[in-house]
């Protein structure tokens, strides 16, 4: 058994693809989790017209404004769970001692958790945009904002859910964290919406949604190993 | 010209856990075919060491190398050789035993369904092989948490109480399984009070 230059077995693509395929699994062992946020997100959006007046034009304006605000606030329900189960059991440990980049095991484990929350969120948001009286033209725009969000909040929450790891409430300071920052996705991503609604292109507030997820996806990773390296430490 | 060190080297490492000087000038080497059992009362440090010497806690002062490097610099190297069982089984209840096998395993190296199996028929939780992991008991957990460092195939283990919640028939295994382990070239890093039936090769760590 030769143990000087035992090099890693497993490519990083191979592991990482084993890793959605263990965090997919188990969000389907406990489909509460994964419904949770999306019953969350459809009875915050059915309640708000059920409160307001009946004029569809004042649903209208309000409703990309509506819809974004409750699918930040139920994508952050589910946030606080991405790394502390794993920790709680001593699977963080592991996973860190695997020999895989705490990177491209970080990458995994959000990308698996979009999956199954915001992927989720953008599937049943049509539900939403035709309770609110959203007109049809808007459903891509809507759609693809929402995509490109969540996909951000995800890697946002990330960080949050890494450096807080290790404390026993965290939950909490999750959101304070991590809601400062989503302050941008909220205005550009409601506004793309509501310019479309308007009639007007919606293709400058796409780009810089687009942009700051580009930003997110491709920084956030090493600062969430990082984080959980820190965690770890302590 | 000198072949490379083989082996763990643990060089006066020194760990403060808030105010408290935890382990002062600890050192080790351990060299393949060789098993080191670390013990000394509760509160000693006997974990901190091996989360130290895995590489999951950085000593305040001191070194640890693997291959007569510094983990730091051959992290995927060290951790590719490393199996390590801490206290918790690191398990997933909703998961079955095989499958908890399959992803944890299958991050070191290609694994088939066949050499998981065989592994958990050694460690004598065959039949619990499909049963979701929260059904078992903390005995039954523990096993499956052995076939997993057993799986690995590592030349190093890195074990945290193996002995605890099994049977006697249990212990009797993992002392058979730590010989194996050794007679085959291996390393083994141990923190347990029960006493370890290993006549040669085996030596203590008692830290106060």
């Amino acid at each position: 058994m030769s143990t000087a230059d035992l090099e890693p077995q497993v490519s990083a693509l191979r592991a990482m693809t084993l890793i959605v395929g263990r965090e997919l699994r188990l969000s389907f062992r406990r489909p509460e989790q994964v419904l949770q946020p999306l019953v969350f997100f459809l009875i915050v959006t059915t309640l708000f017209p059920l409160g307001l007046s009946l004029q569809l034009s004042l649903l209208r304006d309000m409703a990309p404004g509506v819809l974004w605000v409750a699918a930040l606030l139920s994508s952050l329900l589910s946030l606080d769970a991405l790394f502390k189960g794993d920790a709680d059991d001593g699977t963080l440990d592991q996973l860190a001692l695997s020999g895989q980049s705490l990177t491209a095991i970080v990458l995994a484990k959000t990308a698996s958790h979009w999956l199954v929350s915001g992927a989720a969120l953008v599937l049943v948001s049509p539900l939403v945009g035709i309770a609110l009286g959203i007109p049809w033209g808007v459903f891509p725009t809507m759609l693809g904002s929402l995509a490109l969000g969540t996909l951000c909040l995800s890697w946002l929450g990330a960080i949050g859910a890494g450096l807080t790891v290790g404390l026993k409430r965290g939950n909490v300071l999750v959101s304070l964290v991590v809601l400062p920052l989503a302050m941008p996705l909220l205005i550009f991503g409601a506004g793309a919406t509501d310019r479309a609604a308007a009639g007007i292109s919606p293709a400058g507030a796409l780009y810089l949604l687009g942009s700051l997820c580009v930003f997110t996806c491709t920084l956030a990773p090493f600062a969430v190993a990082a984080a959980l390296r820190i965690t770890l430490e302590g | 010209m000198d072949s490379a060190p083989q082996g763990l080297t643990i060089e006066k490492i020194h760990v403060w856990r808030g105010d408290r000087h935890v382990l002062r000038g600890v050192s080790l080497i351990l060299q393949p075919g060789e098993l080191m059992q670390v013990t000394g009362p509760n509160g000693t440090g006997k974990t901190t060491l091996l989360r130290v010497a895995c590489g999951l806690l950085r000593p305040e002062q001191g070194s640890v190398a693997w291959c007569g490097r510094p983990i730091a610099g051959v992290r995927p190297q060290f951790h590719s050789a490393l199996a390590y069982a801490a206290h918790e089984p690191a398990l997933k209840g909703d998961l079955t035993a095989l499958e908890n096998l399959r992803y944890l395993v299958g991050l070191k190296r290609p694994v088939r369904t066949a050499e998981l199996e065989a592994a958990l028929e050694r460690t004598g939780v065959a039949p619990c092989a499909q049963l979701p992991v929260r059904v078992l008991s903390a005995g039954q957990r523990r096993r499956v948490a052995l076939a997993r460092v057993l799986a690995m195939r590592s030349p190093l283990w890195m074990l945290d109480e193996p002995f605890t919640n099994l049977d006697s028939a249990g212990s009797a295994l993992v002392t058979d399984l730590l010989r194996e382990h050794v007679s085959a070239a291996g390393m083994a890093l141990v923190v347990a009070h029960h006493d370890i039936a290993l006549s040669a090769r085996l030596r203590r760590l008692e830290l106060q």
